[in-house]
């Protein structure tokens, strides 16, 4: 890892991280924490349509995981539940324009996590919902 | 200030530890985590080659002669280690993993057969998890509860609140010598006084204060201590629990199996004296075989000279980290309170991303909650970082540090 990845725009999410908050009547939220370092990140989403209508993001740590979250929900704005599914490492990475090194990856990739987590919790409620309408 | 730390010649120090040959990052290895592990010197890594290389066997069962030495050596580390901590007899010396174990084996034994509902553990908020996990345990087990004394604004223990929270209904009381977040020293002395006034058992968590200090059970007055190797030079996996000899002989076994029994029939077994009935299954030799080698080494620098040093060292850099743009420390301000240990936060940058911008610049520090978080909530901090010495640690060190902060303040625009 070098100091790079300190990079203007890292920290600019990092003090002013956007879609920070609570989302009013989200239809799913998700949460989860990086034990070693105490990161915790927790998402709040709506979806329409089979799209990520709005989300929210709250929780505190390191600048890294902070603004990739934050930057993650304006990149998944929009897209829909598959683009989401497909997210992978290489797009988190290259949406942050920094390579944090092996010891920080976990923190650049907590948000993704939890938007996955949040995306297949809000998948698996609509196959309960639809099973018990057949029932 | 300190008179006696002139006579110790630190460059010919770090000449007896290998590691601090190496370079991070291109840079020149500073280790300030001594608080997390201590490094080794050749000496004890010889004294642990030398003991599998030509000593090998297991210890107290075989009559031939390298079992005959390698249970001589085993037993003179224990030797090695009463006389360090001033223990009034050898057998009040148990070898353990480490200073977890020691308290766990407390809560598990001693605590299992005494504590019962209705009684009071008390701790204080500056605890390591180590020393309140067994305890929670054990006080779910029996129904017992657990309070925890204060601290002030400046990192003490508030005597108002020992005087209250020991009272007739506490049965034990565990307290750490030194914290391992704030540096705080703890006067054990006077709170072992409480503890015994109301005829409770009274333990002490030294991990932080046998390595750098001076340290006398007797003077303490303690029923356990515990501490660990690792943190003192030794290797990891060998620690020490030290009991007063009744308190021990009272306890029941800890583990059970091999090497702590007296007789085994089939439906019943009798244990051996102390420390023995606390020792089950093949001991780690090498171990206490190092931690008495990292012992002498350490005793021939001398423990005053070890603490006057890191005093100095830890003076220094509290005066010069409180220059630092943005700064928060934490712990007491007087230096002659506290060991070698600086928490400390920079402006808002989190506690991971500062310990990745000096692990650039070769320097290792500890970020996170430090095994506190009763305390971190206590302070409400998410977490800080940590800086530790230890006595092969300089002021030049210390500068490298201090830029490496400036640094980092000027990355984060603070």
């Amino acid at each position: 890892m070098s100091s790079d990845i300190y990079k203007d725009i890292i920290l600019d999410y990092y003090r002013h991280p956007r879609n920070f908050g609570d989302l009013p009547d989200p239809d799913v939220r998700s949460k989860d924490s990086n034990p070693l370092c105490g990161d915790v990140i927790e998402m709040q989403i709506r979806v329409r349509d089979g799209k990520i209508d709005d989300l929210r993001f709250k929780g505190r740590g390191c600048a890294i995981s902070q603004a990739s979250a934050s930057m993650l929900t304006e990149l998944a704005k929009g897209k829909t539940l598959d683009e989401i599914k497909a997210l992978g490492k290489e797009d988190v990475l290259s949406m942050l324009g920094i390579d944090p090194g092996p010891t920080r990856i976990k923190c650049a990739l907590l948000g993704l996590k939890v938007i996955k987590l949040g995306v297949y919790g809000y998948l698996g409620q609509a196959v309960t919902d639809e099973v018990k309408q057949l029932v | 200030m300190v008179e006696n730390a002139a006579t110790i010649n630190i460059s010919k120090i770090r000449e007896d530890f290998p590691i601090l040959k190496r370079s991070v990052n291109g840079k020149p290895l500073v280790y300030f985590d001594n608080a997390a592990t201590s490094q080794k010197p050749n000496y004890v890594l010889d004294a642990m080659d030398e003991y599998y290389r030509n000593k090998n066997a297991n210890i107290h069962r075989g009559v031939h002669k390298l079992a005959e030495e390698a249970t001589i050596a085993y037993e003179e580390a224990r030797e090695q280690v009463s006389k360090f901590v001033g223990a009034r007899h050898t057998e009040e010396i148990v070898f353990v993993r480490n200073a977890t174990e020691g308290l766990n084996l407390i809560a598990m034994t001693w605590g299992r057969v005494n504590i019962r509902k209705g009684d009071k553990i008390v701790l204080t908020i500056m605890e390591h998890h180590s020393n309140i996990v067994p305890w929670q345990v054990l006080a779910k087990e029996t129904g017992a509860s657990i309070e925890f004394i204060e601290i002030d604004a400046d990192g003490g223990l508030r005597e108002d609140e020992v005087k209250e929270k020991i009272d007739t209904t506490t049965k034990l009381v565990s307290v750490t010598h030194a914290s391992n977040v704030l540096g705080t020293i703890n006067a054990v002395d006077q709170i072992g006084r409480e503890a015994h006034r109301v005829g409770a058992i009274y333990v002490v968590d030294a991990a932080q204060s046998v390595p750098h200090m001076p340290v006398n059970v007797r003077e303490i007055d303690c029923d356990f201590l515990v501490f660990s190797g690792h943190k003192m030079l030794g290797p990891t996996g060998i620690g020490v629990l030290s009991g007063k000899k009744q308190v021990l002989e009272d306890t029941p076994p800890f583990l059970s199996g091999g090497e702590m029994i007296r007789e085994v029939h089939t439906h019943e077994a009798t244990w051996k004296d102390i420390p023995y009935k606390f020792e089950a299954g093949t001991p780690n030799a090498a171990g206490a075989i190092g931690l008495s080698a990292a012992i002498e080494y350490l005793k021939k620098i001398g423990m005053k000279q070890v603490h006057d040093y890191e005093r100095e060292l830890t003076a220094y850099a509290l005066e010069k980290i409180s220059k630092v743009r943005g700064i928060t420390t934490y712990g007491p301000k007087d230096p002659t309170r506290r060991v070698g240990v600086i928490a400390f936060n920079l402006g808002d940058i989190h506690a991971h991303d500062l310990a990745s911008i000096l692990d650039e610049e070769g320097i290792a520090i500890r970020s996170g909650h430090h095994c506190a978080q009763p305390l971190m909530e206590y302070l409400d901090v998410p977490a800080t970082s940590r800086a530790s010495f230890y006595i092969y640690n300089t002021k030049e060190e210390v500068d490298i540090f201090i830029s490496a902060l400036e640094k980092a303040g000027k990355l984060f625009k603070l």
